[in-house]
Protein backbone atom coordinates (compact mmCIF):
# COMPACT_ATOMS: atom_id res chain seq x y z
CA UNK A 1 0.00 0.00 0.00
CA UNK A 2 0.99 3.68 -0.95
CA UNK A 3 3.03 5.95 1.82
CA UNK A 4 0.18 8.19 2.02
CA UNK A 5 -2.49 5.62 2.89
CA UNK A 6 -0.77 4.84 6.11
CA UNK A 7 -0.60 8.69 6.95
CA UNK A 8 -4.18 9.15 6.64
CA UNK A 9 -4.44 5.93 9.15
CA UNK A 10 -2.00 7.77 11.23
CA UNK A 11 -4.41 10.91 11.20
CA UNK A 12 -7.91 9.37 11.56
CA UNK A 13 -6.31 7.84 14.35
CA UNK A 14 -4.54 10.63 16.26
CA UNK A 15 -8.16 12.65 15.28
CA UNK A 16 -10.23 9.99 17.63
CA UNK A 17 -7.55 9.03 20.16
CA UNK A 18 -7.14 12.62 21.29
CA UNK A 19 -10.48 13.49 22.09
CA UNK A 20 -10.69 9.83 23.64
CA UNK A 21 -7.92 11.38 25.91
CA UNK A 22 -9.73 15.06 26.37
CA UNK A 23 -13.11 12.64 26.87
CA UNK A 24 -11.59 10.63 29.59
CA UNK A 25 -10.04 13.40 31.64
CA UNK A 26 -12.92 15.53 30.78
CA UNK A 27 -11.94 18.20 28.76
CA UNK A 28 -14.45 19.18 26.64
CA UNK A 29 -13.13 22.16 25.66
CA UNK A 30 -10.34 20.24 23.33
CA UNK A 31 -13.49 17.90 22.44
CA UNK A 32 -14.91 21.37 21.16
CA UNK A 33 -11.50 22.14 19.31
CA UNK A 34 -11.82 18.61 17.58
CA UNK A 35 -15.19 19.31 16.37
CA UNK A 36 -14.09 22.58 15.08
CA UNK A 37 -11.44 20.71 13.05
CA UNK A 38 -13.79 18.34 11.62
CA UNK A 39 -15.77 21.26 10.28
CA UNK A 40 -13.29 23.35 8.80
CA UNK A 41 -11.64 20.39 7.39
CA UNK A 42 -15.21 19.63 5.48
CA UNK A 43 -14.69 22.96 4.51
CA UNK A 44 -11.45 22.36 3.03
CA UNK A 45 -12.99 18.94 1.45
CA UNK A 46 -15.13 20.90 -0.29
CA UNK A 47 -12.88 23.95 -1.95
CA UNK A 48 -10.18 20.52 -2.36
CA UNK A 49 -12.48 18.77 -4.81
CA UNK A 50 -12.99 22.22 -6.49
CA UNK A 51 -8.86 23.30 -6.35
CA UNK A 52 -6.91 20.18 -5.92
CA UNK A 53 -9.02 18.32 -8.59
CA UNK A 54 -10.16 21.03 -10.91
CA UNK A 55 -7.32 23.05 -10.67
CA UNK A 56 -9.44 25.93 -9.60
CA UNK A 57 -8.50 28.93 -7.31
CA UNK A 58 -11.39 30.06 -5.99
CA UNK A 59 -11.09 32.72 -3.63
CA UNK A 60 -14.93 32.94 -2.92
CA UNK A 61 -15.92 29.81 -1.35
CA UNK A 62 -16.76 32.21 1.96
CA UNK A 63 -19.97 32.60 -0.11
CA UNK A 64 -20.79 28.98 0.01
CA UNK A 65 -19.71 28.43 4.02
CA UNK A 66 -21.74 31.48 4.65
CA UNK A 67 -24.97 30.66 3.04
CA UNK A 68 -24.48 27.41 4.75
CA UNK A 69 -24.33 29.37 8.15
CA UNK A 70 -27.16 31.30 6.95
CA UNK A 71 -29.60 28.97 5.96
CA UNK A 72 -28.70 27.80 9.14
CA UNK A 73 -29.12 30.66 10.94
CA UNK A 74 -32.70 32.06 8.69
CA UNK A 75 -33.82 28.53 9.97
CA UNK A 76 -33.03 28.23 13.15
CA UNK A 77 -33.88 31.85 14.53
CA UNK A 78 -37.46 31.68 12.65
CA UNK A 79 -38.07 27.98 14.66
CA UNK A 80 -36.95 29.90 17.62
CA UNK A 81 -39.36 32.61 17.88
CA UNK A 82 -41.82 30.13 16.10
CA UNK A 83 -42.52 32.63 13.24
CA UNK A 84 -42.81 31.32 9.83
CA UNK A 85 -40.52 32.31 7.11
CA UNK A 86 -42.86 32.88 4.40
CA UNK A 87 -46.79 32.29 4.41
CA UNK A 88 -47.23 32.99 0.91
CA UNK A 89 -47.46 31.38 -1.54
CA UNK A 90 -47.31 28.15 0.77
CA UNK A 91 -46.10 28.43 4.28
CA UNK A 92 -42.36 28.18 4.92
CA UNK A 93 -41.19 27.37 8.64
CA UNK A 94 -38.01 27.40 10.17
CA UNK A 95 -36.62 24.19 11.50
CA UNK A 96 -34.15 23.13 14.73
CA UNK A 97 -33.72 19.72 12.48
CA UNK A 98 -29.67 19.37 12.03
CA UNK A 99 -30.86 16.62 8.29
CA UNK A 100 -33.32 19.13 7.25
CA UNK A 101 -31.04 22.44 7.77
CA UNK A 102 -27.90 20.56 6.50
CA UNK A 103 -30.14 19.42 3.13
CA UNK A 104 -31.23 23.15 2.67
CA UNK A 105 -27.95 24.67 3.41
CA UNK A 106 -26.27 22.79 0.68
CA UNK A 107 -29.22 22.90 -1.95
CA UNK A 108 -28.85 26.23 -1.34
CA UNK A 109 -24.93 26.65 -1.73
CA UNK A 110 -25.24 23.84 -5.14
CA UNK A 111 -27.79 26.80 -6.47
CA UNK A 112 -25.42 29.70 -5.49
CA UNK A 113 -22.14 27.62 -6.56
CA UNK A 114 -24.29 27.02 -9.82
CA UNK A 115 -24.74 30.46 -10.51
CA UNK A 116 -21.59 31.86 -9.44
CA UNK A 117 -19.69 28.86 -11.29
CA UNK A 118 -21.83 29.74 -14.52
CA UNK A 119 -20.46 33.14 -14.85
CA UNK A 120 -16.69 32.50 -13.27
CA UNK A 121 -15.72 29.86 -14.85
CA UNK A 122 -15.88 31.30 -17.94
CA UNK A 123 -12.68 32.69 -17.23
CA UNK A 124 -9.77 31.32 -15.95
CA UNK A 125 -6.30 32.46 -13.32
CA UNK A 126 -6.04 35.81 -11.78
CA UNK A 127 -10.04 37.05 -13.33
CA UNK A 128 -11.39 33.81 -12.44
CA UNK A 129 -9.58 34.46 -8.72
CA UNK A 130 -10.96 37.65 -8.70
CA UNK A 131 -14.36 37.08 -9.21
CA UNK A 132 -14.72 34.46 -7.04
CA UNK A 133 -13.03 36.89 -4.38
CA UNK A 134 -16.19 39.57 -5.81
CA UNK A 135 -18.93 37.30 -5.44
CA UNK A 136 -18.02 36.46 -1.50
CA UNK A 137 -17.49 40.47 -1.16
CA UNK A 138 -20.65 40.88 -3.04
CA UNK A 139 -22.62 38.73 0.04
CA UNK A 140 -20.60 39.66 2.52
CA UNK A 141 -21.76 43.27 2.31
CA UNK A 142 -24.89 42.17 1.44
CA UNK A 143 -25.40 40.27 4.88
CA UNK A 144 -24.17 43.45 6.66
CA UNK A 145 -27.04 45.44 5.74
CA UNK A 146 -29.68 42.96 5.87
CA UNK A 147 -30.70 43.90 9.40
CA UNK A 148 -33.73 40.78 9.65
CA UNK A 149 -30.68 38.77 10.58
CA UNK A 150 -28.42 40.68 12.83
CA UNK A 151 -26.94 43.01 10.09
CA UNK A 152 -23.15 43.05 10.89
CA UNK A 153 -23.52 42.20 14.46
CA UNK A 154 -24.81 38.64 13.32
CA UNK A 155 -27.45 36.71 15.26
CA UNK A 156 -27.06 34.38 17.96
CA UNK A 157 -29.25 30.59 17.85
CA UNK A 158 -29.91 30.07 21.52
CA UNK A 159 -29.99 26.08 21.61
CA UNK A 160 -28.23 24.25 19.11
CA UNK A 161 -30.25 22.29 16.58
CA UNK A 162 -31.21 18.67 16.93
CA UNK A 163 -30.43 15.28 15.55
CA UNK A 164 -32.43 12.51 15.62
CA UNK A 165 -31.68 9.74 18.58
CA UNK A 166 -29.01 12.34 20.26
CA UNK A 167 -28.73 15.38 22.46
CA UNK A 168 -26.46 17.50 20.36
CA UNK A 169 -25.55 19.32 23.02
CA UNK A 170 -22.90 17.25 24.56
CA UNK A 171 -19.34 18.03 23.04
CA UNK A 172 -18.98 14.31 22.40
CA UNK A 173 -22.16 13.61 20.78
CA UNK A 174 -21.77 16.55 18.45
CA UNK A 175 -18.05 15.70 17.71
CA UNK A 176 -19.24 12.58 16.47
CA UNK A 177 -22.12 14.12 14.07
CA UNK A 178 -19.43 16.03 12.92
CA UNK A 179 -16.52 12.97 12.58
CA UNK A 180 -19.20 11.27 10.96
CA UNK A 181 -19.79 13.77 8.35
CA UNK A 182 -16.42 14.35 7.59
CA UNK A 183 -15.45 10.59 6.85
CA UNK A 184 -18.66 10.53 4.55
CA UNK A 185 -17.44 13.64 2.79
CA UNK A 186 -13.49 11.82 2.74
CA UNK A 187 -15.05 8.90 1.30
CA UNK A 188 -16.84 10.60 -0.82
CA UNK A 189 -14.16 12.79 -2.42
CA UNK A 190 -12.13 9.54 -2.26
CA UNK A 191 -14.67 7.76 -4.95
CA UNK A 192 -14.69 10.70 -7.18
CA UNK A 193 -11.45 10.86 -7.52
CA UNK A 194 -11.01 7.70 -8.82
CA UNK A 195 -14.22 7.68 -10.63
CA UNK A 196 -14.86 8.75 -14.50
CA UNK A 197 -15.57 12.27 -13.36
CA UNK A 198 -12.57 12.41 -11.34
CA UNK A 199 -10.32 10.97 -13.93
CA UNK A 200 -11.97 13.93 -16.84
CA UNK A 201 -11.55 16.46 -14.19
CA UNK A 202 -7.98 16.04 -13.25
CA UNK A 203 -7.02 15.54 -17.27
CA UNK A 204 -8.89 18.83 -17.35
CA UNK A 205 -6.89 20.91 -15.12
CA UNK A 206 -3.61 19.15 -16.85
CA UNK A 207 -4.81 19.26 -20.24
CA UNK A 208 -7.84 20.95 -21.35
CA UNK A 209 -7.06 20.35 -25.03
CA UNK A 210 -6.64 16.97 -24.14
CA UNK A 211 -10.29 16.53 -22.84
CA UNK A 212 -11.49 18.65 -25.61
CA UNK A 213 -10.20 16.38 -28.35
CA UNK A 214 -11.73 13.12 -26.64
CA UNK A 215 -14.86 14.55 -27.04
CA UNK A 216 -16.06 16.36 -23.51
CA UNK A 217 -16.49 19.75 -22.68
CA UNK A 218 -14.55 20.90 -19.46
CA UNK A 219 -16.15 23.70 -18.49
CA UNK A 220 -19.12 21.32 -17.90
CA UNK A 221 -16.91 19.37 -15.86
CA UNK A 222 -15.76 22.54 -13.85
CA UNK A 223 -19.07 23.73 -13.32
CA UNK A 224 -19.85 20.13 -11.68
CA UNK A 225 -17.03 20.09 -9.92
CA UNK A 226 -17.79 23.35 -8.76
CA UNK A 227 -21.04 22.90 -7.54
CA UNK A 228 -20.33 19.63 -5.53
CA UNK A 229 -17.32 21.66 -3.93
CA UNK A 230 -19.72 24.57 -3.02
CA UNK A 231 -22.41 22.11 -1.71
CA UNK A 232 -19.96 20.28 0.69
CA UNK A 233 -18.44 23.96 1.74
CA UNK A 234 -22.06 24.98 2.47
CA UNK A 235 -22.44 21.76 4.82
CA UNK A 236 -19.72 22.90 6.37
CA UNK A 237 -20.77 26.75 7.16
CA UNK A 238 -24.20 25.20 8.31
CA UNK A 239 -22.17 22.76 10.91
CA UNK A 240 -20.06 26.24 12.03
CA UNK A 241 -22.89 28.19 12.71
CA UNK A 242 -24.30 24.84 14.94
CA UNK A 243 -20.73 24.78 16.98
CA UNK A 244 -20.92 28.27 17.26
CA UNK A 245 -24.83 28.97 17.61
CA UNK A 246 -23.99 32.11 15.68
CA UNK A 247 -23.88 33.21 12.72
CA UNK A 248 -22.41 36.95 11.19
CA UNK A 249 -21.33 37.95 7.87
CA UNK A 250 -17.50 37.60 8.87
CA UNK A 251 -18.80 33.95 7.59
CA UNK A 252 -18.67 35.93 4.16
CA UNK A 253 -15.61 37.67 3.90
CA UNK A 254 -12.27 36.85 2.04
CA UNK A 255 -10.46 36.16 5.33
CA UNK A 256 -12.65 33.20 5.43
CA UNK A 257 -11.72 31.88 1.61
CA UNK A 258 -8.28 32.39 2.43
CA UNK A 259 -8.90 30.25 5.54
CA UNK A 260 -10.21 27.78 4.08
CA UNK A 261 -7.64 27.82 1.14
CA UNK A 262 -4.66 28.09 3.54
CA UNK A 263 -6.18 24.42 5.57
CA UNK A 264 -6.39 22.74 1.76
CA UNK A 265 -2.78 24.32 1.02
CA UNK A 266 -0.98 23.24 4.28
CA UNK A 267 -2.32 20.23 4.18
CA UNK A 268 -1.79 19.55 0.43
CA UNK A 269 -3.42 20.49 -2.49
CA UNK A 270 -5.26 17.67 -4.44
CA UNK A 271 -4.18 15.36 -1.11
CA UNK A 272 -7.55 13.30 -0.11
CA UNK A 273 -5.80 14.22 3.86
CA UNK A 274 -4.72 17.43 2.60
CA UNK A 275 -8.14 19.71 4.20
CA UNK A 276 -7.90 17.44 7.60
CA UNK A 277 -3.94 17.48 8.11
CA UNK A 278 -4.33 21.49 7.10
CA UNK A 279 -7.13 22.53 9.67
CA UNK A 280 -5.74 20.04 12.41
CA UNK A 281 -2.29 22.57 11.96
CA UNK A 282 -3.52 25.29 11.91
CA UNK A 283 -6.40 24.84 14.93
CA UNK A 284 -2.97 23.60 16.83
CA UNK A 285 -1.19 26.33 16.21
CA UNK A 286 -3.50 28.76 17.09
CA UNK A 287 -4.26 26.99 20.01
CA UNK A 288 -0.53 26.96 21.11
CA UNK A 289 0.72 30.23 19.62
CA UNK A 290 -2.74 32.53 20.09
CA UNK A 291 -2.00 32.04 23.76
CA UNK A 292 1.45 33.25 23.59
CA UNK A 293 0.90 35.84 21.18
CA UNK A 294 -1.80 37.88 19.31
CA UNK A 295 -0.04 37.99 15.99
CA UNK A 296 0.22 34.17 15.86
CA UNK A 297 -0.94 34.19 12.07
CA UNK A 298 2.55 35.42 11.36
CA UNK A 299 3.64 32.36 12.19
CA UNK A 300 1.41 30.49 9.85
CA UNK A 301 2.19 33.03 7.36
CA UNK A 302 5.73 31.81 7.32
CA UNK A 303 4.88 28.13 7.69
CA UNK A 304 2.65 28.93 4.51
CA UNK A 305 5.57 30.58 2.56
CA UNK A 306 7.46 27.55 3.22
CA UNK A 307 5.05 25.17 2.36
CA UNK A 308 4.78 27.14 -1.33
CA UNK A 309 8.13 27.56 -1.64
CA UNK A 310 9.83 24.14 -0.20
CA UNK A 311 7.16 21.72 0.51
CA UNK A 312 4.54 22.23 -2.84
CA UNK A 313 2.64 18.77 -1.52
CA UNK A 314 1.74 20.20 1.81
CA UNK A 315 2.28 18.48 4.66
CA UNK A 316 0.70 15.62 3.54
CA UNK A 317 2.87 15.57 -0.03
CA UNK A 318 6.38 15.86 2.00
CA UNK A 319 5.85 13.39 4.32
CA UNK A 320 3.84 10.62 1.25
CA UNK A 321 6.10 11.71 -1.40
CA UNK A 322 4.46 12.17 -4.96
CA UNK A 323 1.14 10.86 -5.10
CA UNK A 324 0.92 7.60 -6.65
CA UNK A 325 -1.40 7.74 -9.70
CA UNK A 326 -4.74 5.51 -8.53
CA UNK A 327 -5.14 2.45 -10.35
CA UNK B 1 -12.95 7.91 -56.90
CA UNK B 2 -13.42 7.13 -52.95
CA UNK B 3 -15.87 8.72 -51.06
CA UNK B 4 -14.91 12.23 -49.63
CA UNK B 5 -15.05 12.37 -45.66
CA UNK B 6 -12.99 15.70 -44.89
CA UNK B 7 -12.94 18.36 -46.61
CA UNK B 8 -12.00 22.59 -46.63
CA UNK B 9 -13.67 25.10 -48.91
CA UNK B 10 -11.29 28.27 -49.49
CA UNK B 11 -10.18 28.45 -46.02
CA UNK B 12 -8.01 31.71 -44.96
CA UNK B 13 -7.11 32.88 -41.94
CA UNK B 14 -4.54 35.46 -41.15
CA UNK B 15 -2.54 37.31 -37.75
CA UNK B 16 -2.34 40.84 -38.85
CA UNK B 17 -0.13 40.77 -42.03
CA UNK B 18 0.58 37.31 -41.88
CA UNK B 19 -1.66 34.87 -44.08
CA UNK B 20 -1.25 31.89 -42.40
CA UNK B 21 -4.43 29.95 -44.28
CA UNK B 22 -4.73 31.24 -48.02
CA UNK B 23 -7.59 30.12 -49.48
CA UNK B 24 -6.97 26.39 -48.74
CA UNK B 25 -9.27 23.79 -50.48
CA UNK B 26 -8.06 20.33 -50.16
CA UNK B 27 -9.91 17.37 -49.08
CA UNK B 28 -9.33 13.52 -47.83
CA UNK B 29 -10.82 10.60 -49.16
CA UNK B 30 -11.62 7.43 -47.83
CA UNK B 31 -8.96 4.89 -47.41
CA UNK B 32 -6.31 7.24 -48.54
CA UNK B 33 -3.55 8.94 -46.69
CA UNK B 34 -3.02 12.02 -47.69
CA UNK B 35 0.00 14.51 -46.63
CA UNK B 36 0.57 17.59 -46.13
CA UNK B 37 4.62 19.23 -46.79
CA UNK B 38 5.53 22.62 -46.61
CA UNK B 39 8.47 24.67 -44.98
CA UNK B 40 7.90 25.63 -41.38
CA UNK B 41 6.03 28.52 -40.60
CA UNK B 42 3.94 27.60 -43.51
CA UNK B 43 0.75 27.14 -42.00
CA UNK B 44 0.19 23.33 -41.68
CA UNK B 45 -0.24 23.36 -38.02
CA UNK B 46 -2.88 26.40 -38.50
CA UNK B 47 -4.94 24.36 -41.07
CA UNK B 48 -5.18 21.34 -39.31
CA UNK B 49 -6.16 23.67 -35.64
CA UNK B 50 -9.23 25.13 -38.05
CA UNK B 51 -10.01 21.65 -39.79
CA UNK B 52 -10.26 20.07 -35.28
CA UNK B 53 -12.38 23.45 -33.90
CA UNK B 54 -9.67 24.92 -32.16
CA UNK B 55 -9.61 28.12 -34.23
CA UNK B 56 -12.33 29.74 -36.38
CA UNK B 57 -11.29 30.55 -40.00
CA UNK B 58 -12.06 34.20 -41.42
CA UNK B 59 -13.29 32.68 -44.80
CA UNK B 60 -14.20 29.56 -45.59
CA UNK B 61 -16.03 26.24 -44.69
CA UNK B 62 -14.78 22.95 -43.20
CA UNK B 63 -17.24 19.71 -44.32
CA UNK B 64 -16.58 16.58 -42.39
CA UNK B 65 -18.96 13.64 -43.58
CA UNK B 66 -21.02 15.73 -45.95
CA UNK B 67 -21.76 17.74 -42.83
CA UNK B 68 -20.87 21.45 -42.56
CA UNK B 69 -19.12 21.68 -39.19
CA UNK B 70 -17.92 25.15 -39.36
CA UNK B 71 -19.40 26.88 -36.63
CA UNK B 72 -19.08 23.00 -34.44
CA UNK B 73 -16.36 23.24 -31.62
CA UNK B 74 -13.27 20.87 -30.96
CA UNK B 75 -15.50 18.91 -28.32
CA UNK B 76 -18.53 18.63 -31.11
CA UNK B 77 -16.10 17.52 -33.77
CA UNK B 78 -14.19 15.05 -31.42
CA UNK B 79 -17.85 12.89 -30.89
CA UNK B 80 -18.43 13.22 -35.07
CA UNK B 81 -15.09 11.41 -35.19
CA UNK B 82 -12.25 13.27 -35.84
CA UNK B 83 -9.17 12.05 -34.02
CA UNK B 84 -6.67 14.20 -33.57
CA UNK B 85 -3.17 14.19 -32.32
CA UNK B 86 -1.01 17.45 -31.29
CA UNK B 87 2.30 18.65 -32.90
CA UNK B 88 3.37 19.56 -29.18
CA UNK B 89 1.89 16.72 -27.31
CA UNK B 90 -1.58 17.51 -25.14
CA UNK B 91 -1.17 14.90 -22.75
CA UNK B 92 -2.52 14.57 -19.24
CA UNK B 93 1.56 14.65 -17.61
CA UNK B 94 0.26 13.49 -14.69
CA UNK B 95 -1.34 10.62 -15.82
CA UNK B 96 -0.03 7.01 -16.05
CA UNK B 97 0.13 6.30 -20.28
CA UNK B 98 -2.61 4.06 -19.54
CA UNK B 99 -4.95 6.51 -17.63
CA UNK B 100 -4.56 9.00 -20.87
CA UNK B 101 -5.18 5.97 -23.20
CA UNK B 102 -8.31 5.32 -20.82
CA UNK B 103 -9.49 9.05 -20.63
CA UNK B 104 -9.46 8.56 -24.69
CA UNK B 105 -11.47 5.36 -24.20
CA UNK B 106 -13.88 7.57 -21.56
CA UNK B 107 -14.56 10.06 -24.24
CA UNK B 108 -15.46 7.66 -26.66
CA UNK B 109 -18.20 5.62 -24.81
CA UNK B 110 -19.45 8.57 -22.39
CA UNK B 111 -20.85 8.19 -18.91
CA UNK B 112 -18.22 10.86 -17.63
CA UNK B 113 -20.63 12.17 -15.26
CA UNK B 114 -19.90 8.90 -13.01
CA UNK B 115 -18.98 9.72 -9.46
CA UNK B 116 -18.80 5.93 -7.48
CA UNK B 117 -17.12 3.61 -10.24
CA UNK B 118 -13.33 3.61 -9.97
CA UNK B 119 -12.63 4.23 -13.78
CA UNK B 120 -9.18 2.34 -13.63
CA UNK B 121 -11.08 -0.79 -12.91
CA UNK B 122 -13.48 -0.71 -16.02
CA UNK B 123 -12.69 -3.80 -17.95
CA UNK B 124 -14.23 -2.30 -20.96
CA UNK B 125 -12.25 1.30 -21.36
CA UNK B 126 -8.75 -0.80 -19.96
CA UNK B 127 -9.32 -2.98 -22.80
CA UNK B 128 -9.63 -0.42 -25.18
CA UNK B 129 -7.17 1.30 -23.93
CA UNK B 130 -4.70 -1.29 -23.41
CA UNK B 131 -5.77 -2.61 -26.99
CA UNK B 132 -4.48 0.97 -28.61
CA UNK B 133 -1.13 1.20 -26.54
CA UNK B 134 -0.50 -2.06 -27.96
CA UNK B 135 -0.83 -1.24 -31.38
CA UNK B 136 1.24 1.48 -31.03
CA UNK B 137 3.67 -0.22 -29.24
CA UNK B 138 3.61 1.21 -25.77
CA UNK B 139 1.58 -2.05 -24.34
CA UNK B 140 4.85 -1.93 -21.93
CA UNK B 141 5.19 1.25 -20.56
CA UNK B 142 0.76 1.46 -19.49
CA UNK B 143 2.29 2.09 -15.97
CA UNK B 144 4.80 4.83 -16.84
CA UNK B 145 4.02 8.13 -15.50
CA UNK B 146 3.51 10.11 -19.03
CA UNK B 147 5.91 13.11 -17.89
CA UNK B 148 8.59 10.43 -18.18
CA UNK B 149 8.16 9.06 -21.47
CA UNK B 150 10.93 10.53 -24.30
CA UNK B 151 9.55 12.86 -26.86
CA UNK B 152 8.98 10.53 -29.16
CA UNK B 153 7.47 7.96 -26.84
CA UNK B 154 4.80 11.03 -26.41
CA UNK B 155 3.75 11.19 -29.95
CA UNK B 156 3.24 7.47 -29.85
CA UNK B 157 0.59 7.99 -26.65
CA UNK B 158 -0.78 10.61 -28.65
CA UNK B 159 -1.77 8.27 -31.54
CA UNK B 160 -2.79 5.41 -29.17
CA UNK B 161 -5.18 8.27 -27.58
CA UNK B 162 -6.83 9.03 -30.94
CA UNK B 163 -6.93 5.46 -31.31
CA UNK B 164 -9.61 4.72 -28.38
CA UNK B 165 -12.08 7.29 -30.14
CA UNK B 166 -12.31 4.56 -33.13
CA UNK B 167 -12.64 8.11 -35.31
CA UNK B 168 -13.82 8.39 -39.04
CA UNK B 169 -10.58 9.87 -39.78
CA UNK B 170 -7.36 10.81 -38.40
CA UNK B 171 -5.61 14.33 -38.58
CA UNK B 172 -1.90 13.69 -37.08
CA UNK B 173 0.79 16.64 -36.95
CA UNK B 174 4.35 15.46 -37.45
CA UNK B 175 3.52 12.10 -35.44
CA UNK B 176 6.98 10.93 -36.31
CA UNK B 177 9.14 13.64 -34.85
CA UNK B 178 11.24 12.57 -32.18
CA UNK B 179 10.59 9.09 -33.02
CA UNK B 180 13.85 8.06 -34.26
CA UNK B 181 14.60 5.91 -36.89
CA UNK B 182 12.98 2.88 -36.17
CA UNK B 183 10.07 3.88 -34.10
CA UNK B 184 9.81 6.17 -37.22
CA UNK B 185 9.75 3.00 -39.46
CA UNK B 186 7.83 0.85 -37.14
CA UNK B 187 5.07 4.15 -36.96
CA UNK B 188 5.23 4.17 -41.02
CA UNK B 189 4.02 0.60 -41.38
CA UNK B 190 1.47 1.00 -38.48
CA UNK B 191 -0.29 3.83 -40.28
CA UNK B 192 -0.03 1.98 -43.91
CA UNK B 193 -2.33 -0.18 -42.11
CA UNK B 194 -4.21 2.18 -40.37
CA UNK B 195 -5.80 4.00 -43.27
CA UNK B 196 -8.13 0.79 -44.05
CA UNK B 197 -10.07 1.83 -41.01
CA UNK B 198 -9.85 5.69 -41.03
CA UNK B 199 -7.96 8.06 -43.96
CA UNK B 200 -5.41 10.11 -42.63
CA UNK B 201 -4.34 13.79 -42.88
CA UNK B 202 -0.60 13.87 -42.34
CA UNK B 203 1.40 16.49 -41.65
CA UNK B 204 4.59 15.25 -41.42
CA UNK B 205 8.31 16.78 -42.17
CA UNK B 206 9.77 13.19 -42.49
CA UNK B 207 10.17 12.50 -46.27
CA UNK B 208 10.74 9.17 -46.49
CA UNK B 209 7.41 8.50 -44.63
CA UNK B 210 5.92 10.73 -46.35
CA UNK B 211 6.77 9.16 -49.86
CA UNK B 212 6.50 5.93 -48.37
CA UNK B 213 2.81 6.21 -47.28
CA UNK B 214 1.07 8.97 -49.28
CA UNK B 215 -1.41 8.52 -51.71
CA UNK B 216 -1.42 12.20 -52.32
CA UNK B 217 0.84 14.88 -51.65
CA UNK B 218 0.07 18.74 -50.72
CA UNK B 219 2.19 21.48 -50.41
CA UNK B 220 1.96 24.08 -48.52
CA UNK B 221 3.73 27.59 -48.85
CA UNK B 222 3.36 30.57 -47.39
CA UNK B 223 -0.27 29.76 -46.73
CA UNK B 224 -0.98 28.34 -50.30
CA UNK B 225 -1.39 25.05 -51.31
CA UNK B 226 1.23 25.28 -54.18
CA UNK B 227 0.52 21.66 -55.42
CA UNK B 228 -1.40 18.94 -54.52
CA UNK B 229 -0.46 14.98 -56.38
CA UNK B 230 0.77 11.65 -56.00
CA UNK B 231 4.58 11.43 -54.23
CA UNK B 232 5.35 11.11 -57.97
CA UNK B 233 3.75 14.01 -59.39
CA UNK B 234 5.19 16.28 -56.32
CA UNK B 235 8.84 14.80 -56.79
CA UNK B 236 8.59 16.36 -60.56
CA UNK B 237 6.56 19.21 -59.88
CA UNK B 238 9.11 22.13 -60.70
CA UNK B 239 7.69 24.66 -58.37
CA UNK B 240 7.60 22.28 -54.93
CA UNK B 241 11.46 21.47 -56.16
CA UNK B 242 12.22 25.55 -55.89
CA UNK B 243 10.11 26.18 -53.26
CA UNK B 244 10.61 23.55 -50.95
CA UNK B 245 12.30 20.37 -51.91
CA UNK B 246 14.94 22.36 -53.50
CA UNK B 247 15.60 23.83 -49.68
CA UNK B 248 16.11 20.46 -48.49
CA UNK B 249 19.05 19.54 -50.86
CA UNK B 250 20.39 22.79 -50.71
CA UNK B 251 20.61 21.97 -46.55
N1 LIG C 1 -2.00 32.24 -32.81
C1 LIG C 1 -1.13 32.82 -33.67
N2 LIG C 1 -0.96 34.15 -33.67
C2 LIG C 1 -0.10 34.74 -34.51
N3 LIG C 1 0.64 34.08 -35.41
C3 LIG C 1 0.51 32.75 -35.46
C4 LIG C 1 -0.37 32.05 -34.59
N4 LIG C 1 -0.30 30.73 -34.87
C5 LIG C 1 0.61 30.61 -35.86
N5 LIG C 1 1.09 31.81 -36.24
C6 LIG C 1 2.05 32.06 -37.32
O1 LIG C 1 1.48 31.51 -38.48
C7 LIG C 1 2.47 30.89 -39.28
C8 LIG C 1 2.11 29.44 -39.52
O2 LIG C 1 2.30 28.72 -38.31
P1 LIG C 1 2.04 27.16 -38.21
O3 LIG C 1 2.28 26.76 -36.83
O4 LIG C 1 0.74 26.83 -38.80
O5 LIG C 1 3.21 26.59 -39.14
P2 LIG C 1 3.60 25.09 -39.45
O6 LIG C 1 3.50 24.93 -40.92
O7 LIG C 1 2.82 24.16 -38.62
O8 LIG C 1 5.13 25.09 -39.04
P3 LIG C 1 6.01 23.92 -38.36
O9 LIG C 1 6.46 23.04 -39.46
O10 LIG C 1 7.16 24.65 -37.76
O11 LIG C 1 5.18 23.22 -37.37
C9 LIG C 1 3.79 31.08 -38.54
O12 LIG C 1 4.45 32.18 -39.09
C10 LIG C 1 3.37 31.35 -37.12
O13 LIG C 1 4.30 32.18 -36.48
MG1 LIG D 1 3.23 22.87 -37.14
Amino acid sequence: MARETYINAALTLALVLVPLWAWSTGQAYILTLCTKVAILALAGVGLNIALGLGGLVSFGHAAFFGIGGYAMGILASHAQIMDPIAEWPFLIEGTKSMPVIWLVAMLASAFAALLIGALSLRTSGVYFIMITLAFGQMLYYFTIGWPAYGGEDGLSIYVRNSFPGLNTLVPAQFLILAYVILGLALLFSARLARAPFGLALTAARQNADRVETVGITPFKLRLVAFVISGAITGLAGALFADLNRFISPTMFSWHTSGEIMIFVILGGVGRLYGPVAGAALFILLEHLLGGISDYWLIYVGALLLGVVLFARGGLIGTLAGREVAHG
Amino acid sequence: MAEIVLQTNGISKSFGALKASDNISLDLRAGEIHALIGPNGAGKSTLIKQIAGNMQPDNGTVQFLGRDVTALDTVARARLGLGRTFQISALAMEFTVLQNAVLGALGERGGVFRFFRPVMKDRALLERAREALKRVGLQDHAATRTAELSHGQRRQLEVAVALTLKPKAFLMDEPMAGLGAGGSKRLTGFLDGLRAEAPILLVEHDMDAVFALADRISVLVYGQVIATGTAAEIRSNAEVRRAYLGEEDAA
